[in-house]
């Protein structure tokens, strides 16, 4: 069994004052694909942000392991030149910087980090139209800002052609799958499949179980109120679409006021 | 939005300074020693002209920060350091100027070290047949008829202390006239270099540019300091469009860091005529840059774009005055600042809308980014409307760097200091981006980006 990827062990973690993860553990190897499902306010995007670094997400306790580092207290830069990559749920907008642009800084540097020769205009337009190829999308965008006046669709494309680009270790999609018609849908679960390999790990945040239709995970976790509750197999994420997520609330949890999978 | 704004009352004269005496002395007897020199040289007209001029700044005086319009600009610097005339230098070697302007290409240029006409340094090969660029001296002598009608005629220096001594020290400058239906691709260059050796010298550019009915041309004007020298450029640049006429105009202010700059920017636009300006403020260590557009027919487009970026102890005021005159003109002005370490900017836009012009669209908008605690920002919409059925809209924002959007970089590898510097540079080459003569938008997004670079190494070791 390869090592693990990520480990995080009992973690807490508050924002806003408020404790969102209370004691996750969840561990993910090289080569495999997990998803996390749960319902909103479940403690989703928190892990996210934990993991990615952003600010005003403090971790109360636990800890996490990246490639057996500790990875809280890099910074999130540091994470992302080590291999982590987080696609965003809401990808930010940047007004006069071009994605060509954006894309070139990045990936500088993190080929640097690693060692490689930084690309130049010509190599780097090479490799956008090679991943773009591959992932079958348009990089017609590339001489636009940054997700500026983009669609739902054209951002979320936007981070997978960034997450093939950057050739992560981990990738942690955020509902990338929320709020995409059917193709665009396609293109994501395109842009995973393709990414598969045996060099990386997954982990697929998603409120809905119809991107599994198109990937196939090694694992499913339920999420509720900041803790797996349950732990499964692929058929976890049709039985939490059959059934939803009120089956599994804890016995004495707090009743969660959000709405639960239709 | 249509209706009355209140205004201050500008007409006011509040400007004489009480200990102004001595000061105006000694300005007085350069003048005086000024005049014998050129004595005879320049046309009576000119002579008639700096003399009503002279008068009228001995009258005024240096302004002070009683004086509404410069309230949050303090020049008592410029006028307790007794600044001195700036020499005619042996032309100064060609090579230590391409160290601070690396042009590229063939391009119409005109030289002035110290104000003076330097023809070694400037090139006019590649001009069409029947374009004027010339030192404005010469152009006086031959072609007295195309400048007399212009010269002094949009600048007022009734109301400006500083504009009335750059046109009471009057002799050299440039001289540029587009004839009728002339079109002249290639931008025209104008440069001022300042390099004073050591002592504190003055010198008073004058610019005129002509463009003639549907001419059409793009003008670079830029104002340069070799080093860290300390000098004072009083700029003054006029420029007249006949019916159609379309100017491009950029201005690039590249001042020494110890140096002051103070410039008024003249513009006279005729019927259905197109001026757009793209500014760069970088250098200096006060900066008061005034632009005056005056719409004064129907069908005028009036573009101003500005990023003034400054650091340290350095100061920068933008003053616009936007007068509409007549119907259907439209005016768009779009501004950024971006102000680090103890740094202070001005940003006062007015528009004027005069009762005759209604269906006018004006638009305003000046955004800044602080970089540090301690930089600060005045920015002051002035609009004034006497006439009904007007679009006039203006907008300011004063903030700091866009945390999500740095977590994003971040995200992606790029460390927090990059980040800041790529979001400084972005900010700022948004508006830059929109120039359409490729050789001055790489130039102008080459300076910024070296500005950011700068201001952020600086900031780690402070």
């Amino acid at each position: 069994m390869p090592d693990p990827i990520l480990e995080i062990r009992d973690l807490h973690a508050a924002t806003a004052g408020k404790e969102i993860l209370r004691g996750l553990n969840l561990t993910v190897r090289a080569g495999e694909v997990q998803a996390i499902m749960g319902p909103n306010a479940s403690g989703k995007s928190t892990l996210a942000y934990v993991l990615a670094g952003r600010e005003g997400y403090e971790v109360t306790a636990g800890t996490v392991r990246y490639e057996g580092k500790d990875l809280l207290i890099m910074p999130p830069e540091e994470r992302a030149r080590e291999g982590l990559f987080l696609a965003f749920q809401y990808p930010i907008e940047i007004p006069g910087m071009t994605t060509l642009h954006f894309l070139k800084a990045a990936l500088n540097t993190i080929r640097k980090h690693r060692g490689l020769e930084e690309l130049d205009a010509i190599d780097f337009l090479a490799l956008v139209k090679e991943r773009a190829h591959l992932l079958d999308v348009d990089a017609d965008f590339l001489n636009r800002p940054v997700n500026a006046g983009f669609s739902g669709g054209e951002k979320k494309r936007n981070e997978i052609l960034q997450m093939a680009f950057l050739d992560p270790k981990l990738a942690i999609l955020d509902e990338t799958d929320s709020g995409l018609d059917i193709d665009a849908l396609k293109i994501v679960a395109r842009g995973v499949n393709v990414m598969r390999s045996q060099d990386r790990a997954m982990l697929l945040i998603t409120h809905y179980q119809r991107l599994l239709n198109f990937v196939v995970p090694d694992y499913v976790h339920v999420l509720l109120n900041g803790r797996i509750v349950k732990s499964g197999g692929k058929e976890l994420a049709l039985t939490v679409e059959e059934r939803g997520y009120g089956w599994l609330e804890e016995p004495h949890a707090r009743i969660s006021e959000e709405k639960t999978a239709p | 939005m249509a209706g009355r704004a209140t205004c201050p009352d500008l007409r006011r004269e509040d400007c004489a300074m009480k200990d102004i005496g001595l000061v105006t002395d000694l300005y007085r007897s350069e003048l005086s020693r000024f005049e014998r020199q050129v004595a005879g040289t320049t046309p009576a007209w000119m002579q008639q002209l700096r003399q009503a001029a002279g008068a009228r700044f001995a009258d005024l005086g240096f302004p002070t920060t009683h004086h509404e319009e410069w309230t949050h600009t303090d020049v008592t610097s410029i006028v307790e350091i007794p600044f001195t005339p700036a020499g005619r230098r042996p032309d100064i070697a060609k090579a230590e100027l391409e160290s601070v302007v690396s042009w590229v290409g063939p391009v119409h240029q005109l030289t002035f070290v110290n104000g003076h006409f330097s023809s070694s340094l400037s090139s006019l090969k590649l001009l069409p047949h029947g374009v004027i660029a010339e030192s404005l001296a010469d152009s006086c002598t031959i072609v007295p008829n195309l400048l007399e009608p212009h010269l002094g005629r949009y600048a007022q220096h009734k109301d400006h202390a500083f504009v009335a001594l750059n046109t009471a020290f009057l002799k050299d400058g440039a001289f540029i006239y587009l004839p009728p239906k002339m079109v002249v691709e290639e931008p025209i260059l104008v440069m001022f270099v300042s390099c004073p050796n050591g002592k504190a010298t003055i010198s008073h550019p004058r610019v005129l540019i002509v463009a003639g009915p549907s001419s059409r041309a793009a003008v670079l004007e830029s104002y340069v300091g070799l080093k860290d020298d300390l000098y004072f450029t009083n700029a003054v640049t006029e420029l007249v469009l006949g019916e159609e006429a379309e100017l491009d105009h950029h201005l690039l202010q590249q001042e020494s860091q110890a140096a002051y700059h103070i410039a008024t920017l003249a513009v006279h636009q005729g019927r259905r005529s197109r001026f757009t300006s793209h500014s760069l403020a970088i250098g200096s260590a006060l900066d008061r840059s005034e632009v005056r557009a005056l719409l004064a027919d129907e069908g005028i487009t009036c573009t101003l774009r500005g990023v003034y970026a400054a650091t340290g102890r350095q100061h920068v005021d933008i003053h616009t005055r936007i007068e509409h005159a007549k119907p259907r003109c439209m005016s768009q002005q779009l501004y950024k600042g971006i102000l680090s370490g103890h740094a202070s900017g001005v940003f006062n836009g007015r528009i004027l809308v005069r009762q005759d012009a209604h269906k006018t669209d004006a638009r305003q908008t000046n955004n800044n980014l602080l970089l540090s605690e301690h930089a600060a920002i005045h920015t002051t919409p002035q609009l004034e409307i006497f006439a009904d059925d007007v679009k006039c809209t203006h907008g300011a924002t004063v903030g700091q760097l866009d945390r999500d959007v740095l977590f994003y970089l971040r995200s992606r590898g790029i460390d927090l200091e990059n980040a800041r510097r790529l979001m400084t540079h972005v900010f700022g080459g948004e508006l830059i981006r929109l120039i359409t003569h490729e050789m001055i938008r790489n130039r102008f997004t080459e300076l910024l980006s070296q500005w950011t670079s700068h201001t952020y190494s600086e900031s780690l070791t402070a």
